[in-house]
């Protein structure tokens, strides 16, 4: 078996408030082969986007610790100007917000032409031009010529971030990192976005991290899926398995709150409590137990771990086997469940 | 009894240029609009972005200068432009604006917050006040101590609970809803639906709710209208909608929602190729010349599906 595309191993990314730092991403470990979409679903401060910015090398003042193996390298905490020479080429990122990810002040042409000046500077200039306009096709923007000499704001939201999908592939990546790409779209447009997505994975049989908190474009695009709660994983599984058999308390409450197409549902279950702040986070024993308090405390592991419970599916800590929701239970009324 | 009657709603907003900057044409982001609100209902207004949903709930708020058509409530023309006469509906009718963050203003405190439309509209004491404040924040699951704290120290989910308050707090009967959970995390989200549709019951409530999410949409709404550039493509019940879509945009809409689970993916990728197929190849047959969609007509008591004349 070859070696896995990125391999993090116990990555741990600590921001600074005050005098202490503080683990947004604490101890994280995860792989991602060729040719497979690994999404990374997560509530806002659940550390998702810090941990793609980690692989990214694109946090200014955060203290990281581990290794992010890529191809084999550890490329954390490589300089900058080492990190650049594969920051934009084989290794690449989409993010989340057309209208802030672009320069105003320059033409979009102009901008897809510098990530690929940076790489491939022996390319005469009419080359690229070629191939930009090929690019700005491949992303189904109409009149590439036309568009190569605009500026951002004559795009709507969904050309924009075809744009900026057409600057992350430039160099044709092998890891893709898609912060929320679709977050700011439409439908319709989302779904052809993802087309996008899927169709440059397996023409350059590249991997990709899609970040995201919308398990309806898991469900479309995910081989594999790590979902996040307060800076750790809390269950690894395929996505098969994660939507028809997931097992964490924190993954079956996200499950049953998104209205569902298909059944009518009287009440969403409203997950208990609120997201702790990176300062609050309980750093010891199971995290998510402060959300669901009708659990006994003893069900908790001291030190909760992800255990494999079948080939590839991991969850942690050891209180799914006796995880139940509020609603469903009727006989234990021992527990008087206010809402928060 | 009709609560909410909207009669072929225009509202343009003039282009200008030229020489003196003279009006050289007109975005019409409305087109044309025409819909019930019966009490009590929940009414889904849908659409991509630049449809002119916004700007619709915009309109019946008085947020926005109708260019032609009437807005009725409970009877009464609202758009008849004399000002002071509509003060009294205007109470009637509140506003929940999509993002939390910037809808509550920073510098002050929640007290200010939520008292706001109180001192515009009642004449209140101080403690009298501070009363209801505090009562309408427990309605909304805030405790007393969150009126003399600022909108920054609250959740995503509590902030827009802060909006909420404040938009009932003039016990409004209509509540225009302007992407009301967009902004916030899935499990936030359901808390603020549920939330809603508790207040609904209690304070027996219509909503005019308005959001591109369909997922969302279904769960809340009992009828839908769907836009598409500034014009109405269909409109109906929950169950027309969603079980009988009959216009190729409406049927696109539904097509490219995400489904839920993985093992429908390859029966979804190539059914939204056939229905995207048959978008451009019928496409004609749906629009005008200009892209627009044509005037709504009956097909059954509740399901209207803008089609042409010749049918």
């Amino acid at each position: 078996m070859s070696n896995p595309l990125l391999e993090i191993k116990n990555l741990k990314t600590s921001f600074r408030i005050g005098e202490e730092y503080y683990a947004a991403v604490d101890d994280v470990s995860l792989t991602v082969n060729e040719n497979e979409v690994l999404a990374i679903v997560g509530e806002s401060g659940s550390g998702k986007s810090a941990l793609a910015f980690s692989v990214m090398g694109l946090h200014n003042r955060a203290k990281i610790e581990g290794e992010i193996l890529f191809k084999g390298n550890d490329i954390a905490n490589l300089p900058p100007k080492k990190l650049n020479k594969i920051r934009g080429k084989e290794l690449s990122m989409i993010f989340q917000d057309p209208l802030t990810a672009l320069n105003p002040l320059m033409e979009v042409g102009r901008q897809i032409d510098e990530v690929l000046f940076l790489h491939n500077s022996k390319l005469p200039k009419a080359k690229r031009k070629e191939y930009i306009v090929e690019l700005l096709e491949r992303v189904e923007i109409p009149r590439p010529e036309h568009v190569y000499n605009q500026f951002p704001h004559e795009l709507s939201g969904g050309m924009r971030q075809r744009v900026i999908i057409a600057i992350a592939i430039a160099n044709q990546p092998e890891l893709l990192i898609a912060d929320e790409p679709t977050t700011a779209l439409d439908v319709t447009i989302q779904a052809q976005i993802l087309d996008l997505i899927r169709e440059l994975k397996n023409d350059l049989n590249s991997g990709v991290i899609l970040i995201t908190h919308d398990l309806g474009v898991v469900a479309e695009m995910a081989d594999r899926v790590a979902v996040m709660y307060a800076g750790q994983i809390v269950e690894v599984a395929d996505v098969d398995m994660l939507f028809n058999n997931p097992q964490h308390p924190y993954t079956r409450s996200l499950l049953s709150s998104i209205p569902l197409l298909e059944d009518e549902q009287d009440r969403l279950h409203v997950i208990h409590g609120i997201v702790p702040s990176l300062k609050n986070l309980p750093r010891e024993g199971c995290r998510f137990s402060a959300r669901m308090p009708w659990i006994d405390d003893d069900v908790h592991e001291e030190h909760p771990e992800l255990h494999e419970i079948s080939p590839g599916h991991f969850v942690r800590c050891t209180c799914y086997k006796h995880f139940y929701f509020p609603e469903e239970n009727k006989e234990d009324q021992s527990h008087d469940i206010t809402q928060s | 009894m009709t609560l909410l009657k909207v009669e072929d709603l225009k509202v343009y907003f003039p282009v200008r240029g030229g020489v003196f900057n003279r009006k050289i044409g007109d975005i019409k982001a409305v087109d044309g609009v025409s819909f019930d609100i019966e009490p009590g209902e929940t009414y889904g207004l849908v659409g991509e972005s630049g449809s002119g949903k916004t700007t619709t709930g915009k309109a019946v708020m008085g947020l926005n200068n109708v260019t032609e058509g009437k807005i009725y409530y409970d009877g009464e023309l609202l758009n008849a432009d004399k000002k002071g006469q509509k003060v009294d509906i205007r109470k009637d009718i509140q506003m929940i604006f999509q993002d939390p963050y910037s809808s509550l203003n920073p510098r002050k405190r929640v007290l200010d917050i939520v008292a706001e439309p109180l001192r515009n509209y009642e004449k209140m004491s101080k403690k009298e006040e501070k009363e209801t404040v505090q009562r309408l924040l427990s309605r909304v699951g805030l405790g007393p101590e969150s009126m003399v704290k600022y909108p920054h120290e609250f959740s995503g989910g509590q902030r827009q609970r802060i909006g909420v308050a404040r938009a009932i707090a003039l016990k409004p009967k209509l509540i225009i809803m302007d992407e009301p959970v967009s902004a916030l995390d899935v499990s936030v989200q359901a808390q603020v639906l549920n939330f809603m549709q508790e207040i609904q019951k209690e304070l027996n409530l219509t909503y005019l709710f308005i959001s591109h999410d369909l997922g969302v949409v279904k769960h809340m709404c009992d009828r839908i209208g769907i836009m598409y550039n500034g014009r109405f493509v269909e409109e109906g019940l929950k169950e027309d909608i969603f079980n009988d879509p009959q216009h190729i945009y409406t049927k696109r809409l539904v097509a490219a929602i995400p489904d839920i689970d993985p093992r429908n993916r390859k029966e979804n990728i190539d059914f939204r190729e056939r229905v995207k197929d048959e978008y451009s190849n019928s496409y004609y047959d749906y629009f005008n010349e200009e892209g627009l969609a044509y005037q709504l007509k009956p097909i059954t008591d509740t399901h209207r599906v803008a089609l042409p004349e010749k049918g």
